[in-house]
């Protein structure tokens, strides 16, 4: 609790300590007015003096029409009429409304503040063979820092000694560690679980995960939904024409039945329950809530107008490479066609053949053979651009790489009418003629849990989904077959892709959301309603341009991001009409002269109170699991 | 140039609203947003008017909120 609310809640029980007593002397012991209206003065100014003040600033500035000018009048009729209990209750309980409202101001504020532990205070750098505590700022990349057991990765990297399991809760919201060893990248942010690892730093502090996720966390809240700007226009306008209403309500029927006493309490009711506190707090604090119960699981929102945009979007884009598959290549499939050899035998010639490159088909085939490579046994090696490799390996030449390659050195091979990027294997023995041993083929896989998560999006209202990708058609044909997903365009360059968009946003009336892995979609992503990007550890350049992050890259997390967002809405929803009716309700009543000012009080209090926790429910929703 | 301040202690979402719009009407801010929960004010401002504006906002927030204080970031 901050002083000021400590202050202020001292002050709330000293006045309410006064009016007890003030309620006994006038109730019980029957005193003179005199008194009554010294304790209950009393009481009202502890808790009223800063409302006073303000109003009386306020008037000076201009600014006249306001809550607290509401009090005011309210109390000081009340006071005039000698309603005293009244006049003291209404800024009493209006105080302890207010109190309330800035403690769940407060404690929704507290979310952000665990978020903010993120940020590492010091880290352990090796300076000249020392270890030095140093200011991560201070750390330029190169350099080598040490993590130990229990502590907070402070600054992204390479792991170059050691290896560890990673606790990435804070970053991606997965509750299972992650393995790491050494030659792996890391995240700042992450905690290091186990065992003392060696980290060459490869990005500055201010360009760090830990630094880019603060940031979109503290300006989340900073891009306002429609309807949080609808509340402050709302705002705006009511209170200069409750007041207006209520200075009729008390003129208008007492100049033609008399009896001011009884029309001016009305009005003063009136005022009082006018007050638009409960819509004002709880708007912002479903939205937030409903930011921060995404932020942890994972997802990341810039702004509670995406959560709306989520809420009421009908079209999904997505596109392929990363998104609904892995976006690393694995061996699929091993097919020797040399009669006596073995798979593993085919395997270990074509990674050795490719041992030297660089691309993702030799770390695929690389990583499928799974064995030390023998590097002193691979000689000379070729690339040859376009067609694959040649490298010599045991006095023998090995040939891996496509169709034309085997074309080129005049090898028959077989052509398997397969989905993914095959690899030809040949060999050259020395004095002999050269031959074909057989195939690899090579694909992107697709996540395992698209299916499901497909189907569930379609559940969800998404009434059209589109694939986008740059592979080739019969690539993109088999996937969106798989995952049923009817249109889809393929052979795009990163301009068609956001032309194909911009046609999909000009034919949908409703809102459009894309879906990328961000890296060379950040174009389509800013172009859409709602960028989504699967921003995986690391890659900074998505969580710029989107306006959405997934942290695990897992799609299901789009799921649970809808089911928050249409949450929150309805919250918002029912906080609008809850605050907005029951206000209405007990203003015809007050109007009417069948409620008193007590009921008012509690009427102004208990719905700001209800609104506010309602708006708490926002931060609590289930993860959907496919 | 962008520029952000705290507004400490600041937690009613009125005020905060209105010390949005007044900040945005100062000579050279070009937009001014205020998010309550997070407790910052974020302008654009012009390059020229950047030493000056911190003074009138002080001054805004003064006047309309005296418990808050504004933190220059």
């Amino acid at each position: 609790m901050t002083k000021k609310l400590k202050k202020k809640g001292k002050k709330i029980l000293l006045s309410a300590a006064i009016f007890f007593v003030a309620i006994i002397s006038k109730t019980i012991m029957k005193e003179g007015e005199l008194i009554s209206l010294l304790l209950f003065g009393a009481s009202y100014l502890i808790v009223g003096m800063e409302v006073l003040k303000k109003a009386g600033r306020n008037i000076k500035s201009g600014q006249i029409f306001d809550e607290n000018f509401l009090m005011v009048i309210a109390t000081f009729g009340a006071f005039l009429i000698k309603e005293y209990p009244e006049a003291a209750a209404v800024m009493l309980f209006y105080q302890i409304g207010e109190w309330f409202q800035s403690y769940a101001v407060n404690n929704s504020r507290k979310s952000i503040k665990e978020m903010m532990e993120l940020r590492p205070e010091e880290a352990r750098v090796l300076r000249e063979g020392n270890e030095i505590t140093e200011d991560p700022e201070e750390i330029k990349t190169g350099e080598i820092i040490i993590v130990k057991a229990g502590e907070r990765i402070p600054l992204d990297g390479v792991i170059i000694e050691g290896s560890c399991s990673l606790d990435t809760m804070a970053l991606t919201g997965e509750s299972i560690p992650r393995d790491t060893v050494a030659g792996e990248e890391v995240a700042s942010g992450c905690i290091n679980l186990n065992s003392v690892i060696k980290i060459r730093v490869t990005k500055e502090f201010s360009d760090s995960t830990v630094m880019k996720i603060l940031e979109l966390v503290e300006n989340a809240t900073s891009n306002k939904a429609v309807t949080e700007k609808f509340i402050t226009r709302f705002a705006r306008y009511y209170t200069p024409i409750v007041v207006i209403l209520a200075l009729l309500l008390a003129v208008v029927p007492s100049v033609i039945f008399g009896n001011f006493q009884i029309w001016g309490y009305r009005a003063l009711s009136f005022l009082v329950i006018s007050c638009p506190c409960a819509l004002v707090i709880s708007i912002p604090l479903s939205f937030f809530g409903g930011i921060g119960g995404a932020g942890k699981k994972g997802i990341l929102i810039k702004g509670s107008n995406y959560l709306e945009s989520l809420a009421k979007a009908e079209t999904l884009v997505l596109d392929k490479t990363g998104t609904l598959t892995q976006g690393s290549f694995e061996v699929v499939e091993v097919a020797v066609c040399k009669e006596g050899m073995k798979k593993e035998e085919l395997l270990a010639l074509a990674a050795h053949g490719e041992y030297s490159s660089n691309h993702p088909i030799s770390k695929a085939l690389q990583k499928a053979y799974g064995k030390e490579t023998q590097k002193e046994a691979i000689g000379e090696s070729e690339e040859l651009p376009g067609f694959g490799v040649k490298a010599s390996y045991k006095g023998c030449v090995i040939y891996v790489g496509n169709q034309k390659l085997m074309e080129k050195i005049q090898v028959p091979y077989e052509q398997p009418g397969k989905n993914g990027t095959i690899c030809h294997i040949a060999l050259e023995l020395p004095k002999e003629k050269r031959e074909y041993l057989g195939y690899v083929v090579i694909a992107d896989r697709i996540k395992e849990e698209a299916e499901a998560t497909i189907c569930e999006l379609k559940r969800q209202g998404l009434k059209r989904i589109v694939m986008l990708t740059g592979d080739r058609r019969e690539e993109a044909k088999a996937v969106a077959e798989k995952l049923q997903i009817h249109e889809y365009y393929a052979d795009l360059l990163p301009n068609q892709k956001v032309e194909i968009l911009e046609r999909i946003l000009s034919e949908e009336g409703k809102k459009v959301i894309f879906v990328g892995d961000g890296i060379n979609d950040a174009p389509v992503l800013a172009r859409a309603d709602l960028g989504i990007a699967m921003g995986g550890l690391g890659a900074d350049v998505s969580i710029e341009a989107a306006d959405m992050v997934i942290m695990n890259d897992r799609l299901s997390k789009i799921v649970t991001g809808i089911k928050i967002s249409h949450k929150t809405l309805s919250i918002v929803k029912e906080n609008i009409v809850m605050a907005i009716g029951i206000k209405i309700l007990v203003l015809i009543l007050a109007a009417l002269g069948i409620t008193s000012m007590w009921a008012a009080v509690f009427a102004d209090v208990g719905v700001a109170f209800l609104a506010i926790l309602n708006a708490m429910r926002a931060m609590k929703i289930k993860e959907y699991v496919c | 140039m962008k520029k952000t301040y705290i507004l400490e202690d600041l937690d009613c979402a009125h005020c905060a609203a209105i010390i949005e719009e007044k900040v945005g009407k100062l000579d050279g801010v070009s937009s001014s947003k205020v998010t309550l929960l997070t407790q910052k004010l974020v302008i654009e401002v012009e390059e020229e008017k950047a030493k000056t504006v911190t003074e009138e906002i002080k001054k805004i927030v003064k006047k309309l909120e005296p418990d808050v204080e504004v933190i220059e970031k």
